[in-house]
């Protein structure tokens, strides 16, 4: 059984740039000029995952979650669009 | 196997697939018939042209269209079979269907085209759709210039029993964003009118028009499926290529006095289209396609590749919704990018940060480099930045399209902006086309 895999998602929408996010999780999000948080799409390696957890509850407009990777998926997104 | 059937599948009597009449011949499909008498067409001389619509069965009918090739001509390209396979595949009953005539795009023409001249077979397609998906509501959502004459085609097609459920129209409002998807259902539902939402993993074929699983669908790809539907998928393919059959209505602006509409079929080049010589070809500056969120290229690029979306991607541009803009030399190029790139940053929806703020920020950076290039700090790196700091930032794709249109503006008239940082912008005595805006914005 492997472990869980996870990425970062921003709602763009309910993001103010209060920046908690990048104060907690520096390795994965840096601000733009504006204040706003700058993530990586990619997959986070398993040390981060408990900090990311922490910064997307963190966020007062709970604009950060942790999404799910499957195994098989790429894009979660794409890959339901594609379901059968 | 679809989850909900199509009403007829009860019926015995229905063929899996019906037999199917000959479609026209030639690379002229929607626009057949069209000229200066073209006026609106009643149902009965739009049946008289194209004959009724065979009853299909939903899953014969999922694989016609499969078969056919047919992608979505909003934009995106999307194969329309998948996308409605995913609907029904999202397990709601009640599906929604919308035709979205919206056409935010200032530069595009050709929907409002067929809402006034092919109103029946752009409701001819929602109604296979509607049937095909079980669908219990079919939304039209148009602009309020197309209102009247989609109001009284629908009553006539209550009169004749053609619509499998009840059709209602919303009125499109006047915005660059009013034909995006999320942001056609908010609309419809009454609230954030013409403004998407961040969909995330819940996009729209699941939950949309009242929460229901909704298929939003560009008029010209239903008026595409009324085709598959009468003459099937072989006759669809007659015309395209194989990856993208069928054709496209361009709007085309800059080579004629007026915007015209043409009809395409797919895989043609623009040169090969509009007839242009090696000396047309060299009396232009740049060619644009796929409007305000498309890109620019070189007129010899742009003449010569083939009109499909993978081909324009693969010289950094995008058919899009099929708007053409042809530049000729003369007006400053850096000028025209520079007014729609301000015209974009004022559409935005003003949701999200980074496309609040970059927008903003390439728009003046653009103005700079048009009007006062001496005052542009950091040069072309830093409004390619400014690109880079909005790709992919937003809830929508607007951003994105944004950051295409000014990153391919550079590229393109590189000798130009060249021009402009070492001699100073061009003076007020060229001419300028002006690229076409929104009448509100006149």
């Amino acid at each position: 059984m492997s472990r869980r895999r996870y990425r970062l998602v921003v709602d763009p929408v309910a993001c103010d740039g209060a920046g908690v996010c990048a104060e907690l999780l520096p390795e994965w999000i840096s601000l733009d000029p504006w204040g706003f948080p700058i993530v990586d799409p990619g997959e986070l390696p398993a040390s981060l995952v408990d900090h990311a957890q922490r910064a997307a509850s963190s966020c007062p407009r709970l604009a950060l979650a942790l999404v799910r990777v499957h195994a098989s998926e790429g894009d979660i997104r794409r890959s339901r669009a594609s379901a059968p | 196997m679809t989850p909900t059937a199509h009403r007829a599948d009860r019926r015995t009597s229905v063929p899996a697939r019906p037999d199917l009449s000959a479609g026209p011949s030639g690379p002229v499909r929607l626009l057949l018939g069209a000229g200066p008498a073209d006026a609106g067409v009643s149902l009965v001389d739009h049946l008289q042209q194209w004959g009724p619509v065979p009853v299909w069965r939903a899953t014969p009918f999922m694989d016609e269209l499969d078969h056919s090739g047919l992608r979505g001509h909003g934009g995106a390209w999307f194969p329309v079979a998948t996308k409605w396979r995913s609907v029904a595949a999202s397990g709601g009953r009640d599906v929604v269907v919308v035709a979205n005539g919206a056409e935010g795009e200032p530069a595009s023409d050709k929907d409002r085209y067929l809402l006034h001249h092919r109103p029946h077979l752009v409701l001819d397609g929602a109604a296979v759709a509607a049937s095909t998906l079980g669908a219990g509501r079919v939304v039209v959502h148009v602009p309020p210039h197309a209102v009247a004459s989609m109001r009284s085609a629908i009553g006539e097609r209550r009169r004749a029993g053609l619509d499998p459920c009840p059709v209602d129209i919303v009125v499109a409002p006047d915005r660059f964003l009013a034909g995006q998807e999320s942001s056609v259902v908010n609309t419809i539902n009454g609230r954030n009118v013409g403004i998407p939402s961040f969909v995330g993993l819940r996009p729209v074929r699941e939950r949309g028009v009242g929460g229901r699983p909704t298929l939003v669908q560009n008029v010209e790809t239903l008026a595409d499926v009324a085709l598959v539907a009468r003459f099937g998928h072989e006759w669809f393919r007659q015309v395209g290529t194989p990856g993208s059959p069928g054709t496209a209505l361009l709007t085309v602006t800059g080579w004629w006095p007026s915007p015209r509409i043409v009809e395409a079929p797919l895989g043609v080049s623009l040169a090969q289209l509009l007839g242009l010589t090696a000396d047309d070809v060299h009396s232009l500056q740049g060619i644009l396609f796929g409007g305000y969120g498309g890109g620019w290229v070189t007129p010899r690029e742009g003449g010569s590749t083939p009109l499909t979306e993978e081909a324009m991607r693969s010289i950094g541009s995008s058919l899009g919704a099929g708007v053409v803009v042809v530049l000729p030399k003369g007006p400053c190029p850096l000028a025209e990018t520079a007014h729609v790139v301000r015209y974009l940053d004022g559409e935005g929806a003003g949701q999200c940060g980074p496309c609040v703020h970059g927008l903003g920020a390439l728009s003046t950076a653009m103005a700079q480099l048009a009007f006062r290039p001496r005052s542009l700090q950091g040069g072309v790196p830093a409004i390619e930045a400014l690109c880079g700091l909005v790709e992919g930032r937003g809830a929508c794709r607007h951003p994105d399209g944004a950051a295409r249109f000014v990153r391919t503006a550079l590229r393109t008239f590189d000798a130009h902006v060249g021009d402009h940082l070492r001699r100073g912008p061009c003076g007020p005595g060229r001419p300028v086309l002006s690229l076409p805006l929104h009448p509100r914005s006149a």
